[in-house]
């Protein structure tokens, strides 16, 4: 197991007004995400717990994409990784940030 | 701190599908939010509040913010209900200590509120292979308790129903707990046992039981015997609102908890041991109980399979 944080700045405030979600499930190839406004509007952050080890400079690459392409301000993502492969991830990320858009 | 009630769960993107969504396929989430009416789950313990299991850590897993079930009420035909929903994908559902107390405050929850404004009944959506084999000693207390706290919201008068049809089945405790409950609805893919084939094959060797045989697993233990030798009362097409549906028919026609009852379903047992305790597989128990093609009875859609009628005795109402 291997667990560490990605830190970001989002251009802007996540939109919505959700305090939080949870999407997917910690299973073989899969990961759940936590999503939680808890943060300042211009800065986000994910915390990685993931099963397995040596794929941190991929996650860091998934991670810093999603910040760019979705600008989740104030968001801080949580997730129990299986072994997801960066795709999944990618999508899981974005399917908790698009739950946050809620009113 | 955030009001539980607001944590969005949403694997579908369309909430309003849910209710089509095939129940096999969702995740303890959506069968929950499909299987109530809209909007009304409030759920205990939320994934935010982060209870997870103390225990995975030394084994290198990673845990599950709600250690694999959610746990709640809401509303069900416009009545108050209980409900817990096992994740079968996270570690085969296996209850560990923190998701073991999950399910047990909530029967608990049950019984003490009992009453004019308890709930109406206990929805246990199961889908588990028993108890997680790194917190054992944890799992297995939690499921004898939850045993006894079944037979104590029944005897409140608040029915329990189990609710099987996910992957990992109801087996180990799982399938203990299943036997207990007022009311049991199975759909295609459940199993419901005690032993698992796997272990079976283990201890015993594969001419035993090959538990590859697919097959011959769902003829000893799956929805279908169980069904027709009255081991579940309800057998169910699979989407959530089919599980709705008959949750909602089944609530009412719960039997009482009382001595009659249990001697009632103990001669049905006994006598249903010595008129199939011989068979070696389902369609020879098909077969006695003069069901016309047993041989099929395995294949067949659901919609010929519902047309049966069942062995006389297994439509009993003496669970």
């Amino acid at each position: 197991m291997e667990q560490f944080q990605v830190r970001g700045a989002a251009k802007e405030r996540a939109r919505g007004s959700r305090l939080e979600a949870i999407t997917g499930v910690n299973a073989s190839g899969n990961l759940e995400v936590l999503v939680e406004r808890v943060l300042p509007d211009r800065e986000c952050l994910v915390e990685v717990a993931t099963a397995v080890t040596g794929f941190r400079e991929i996650w860091e690459a998934v991670i810093q994409e999603f910040f760019e392409r979705s600008s989740p301000g104030g968001l801080r993502f949580s997730i129990n990784d299986g072994g997801a492969r960066p795709d999944t991830v990618t999508l899981r990320l974005m399917q908790s940030a698009r739950l946050m858009e809620a009113e | 701190m955030t009001n539980p009630a607001q944590t969005q769960a949403a694997n579908l993107s369309n909430q309003s599908q849910l209710p089509d969504a095939d129940w096999y396929e969702a995740y303890a989430r959506d069968r929950v939010a499909g299987l109530l009416d809209p909007d009304t789950f409030v759920e205990f313990i939320g994934p935010e509040q982060r209870v997870m299991s103390p225990h995975l850590a030394q084994f290198d897993l990673t845990g599950a913010f709600d250690d694999g079930v959610v746990v709640g009420r809401g509303r069900l035909d416009g009545q108050k209900v209980f409900i817990a929903a096992q994740q079968g994908w996270f570690l085969g559902g296996a209850f560990g200590e923190v998701h073991g107390a999950k399910v047990l405050g909530l029967l608990r929850a049950a019984r003490d509120s009992a009453g004019k404004d308890g709930p109406r009944a206990v929805l246990l959506l199961l889908d588990t292979g028993g108890v997680r084999l790194q917190e054992a000693n944890a799992g297995e207390l939690a499921i004898s308790e939850i045993i006894g706290a079944i037979l104590e919201v029944r005897n409140a008068g608040v029915p329990v129903l189990a609710l099987v049809g996910g992957r990992a089945g109801a087996f180990g405790g799982g399938g203990i707990i299943t036997a207990c409950c007022s009311r049991i609805i199975v759909s295609k893919h459940a199993r419901v046992s005690v032993t698992g084939p796997e272990v079976i094959e283990t201890n015993k060797g594969v001419e035993e039981f090959d538990s590859k045989d697919r097959a011959l697993v769902w003829r000893v233990c799956g929805a279908r015997t169980r069904y027709l030798t009255g081991g579940a009362d309800r057998y169910v097409k699979g989407t959530i609102k089919d599980f709705r549906e008959a949750a909602i028919a089944l609530i009412p026609h719960a039997p009482p908890f009382e001595l009659a009852t249990l001697k009632a379903e103990q001669k049905r047992l006994a006598d249903r041991l010595q008129q199939f305790g011989d068979c070696r597989d389902a369609t020879e128990i098909w077969r006695k109980a003069g069901l016309s093609e047993p041989e099929r009875i395995a294949d067949i859609a659901d919609d010929a399979f519902l047309a049966i009628a069942r062995p006389k005795g297994a439509d009993h109402d003496a669970r």
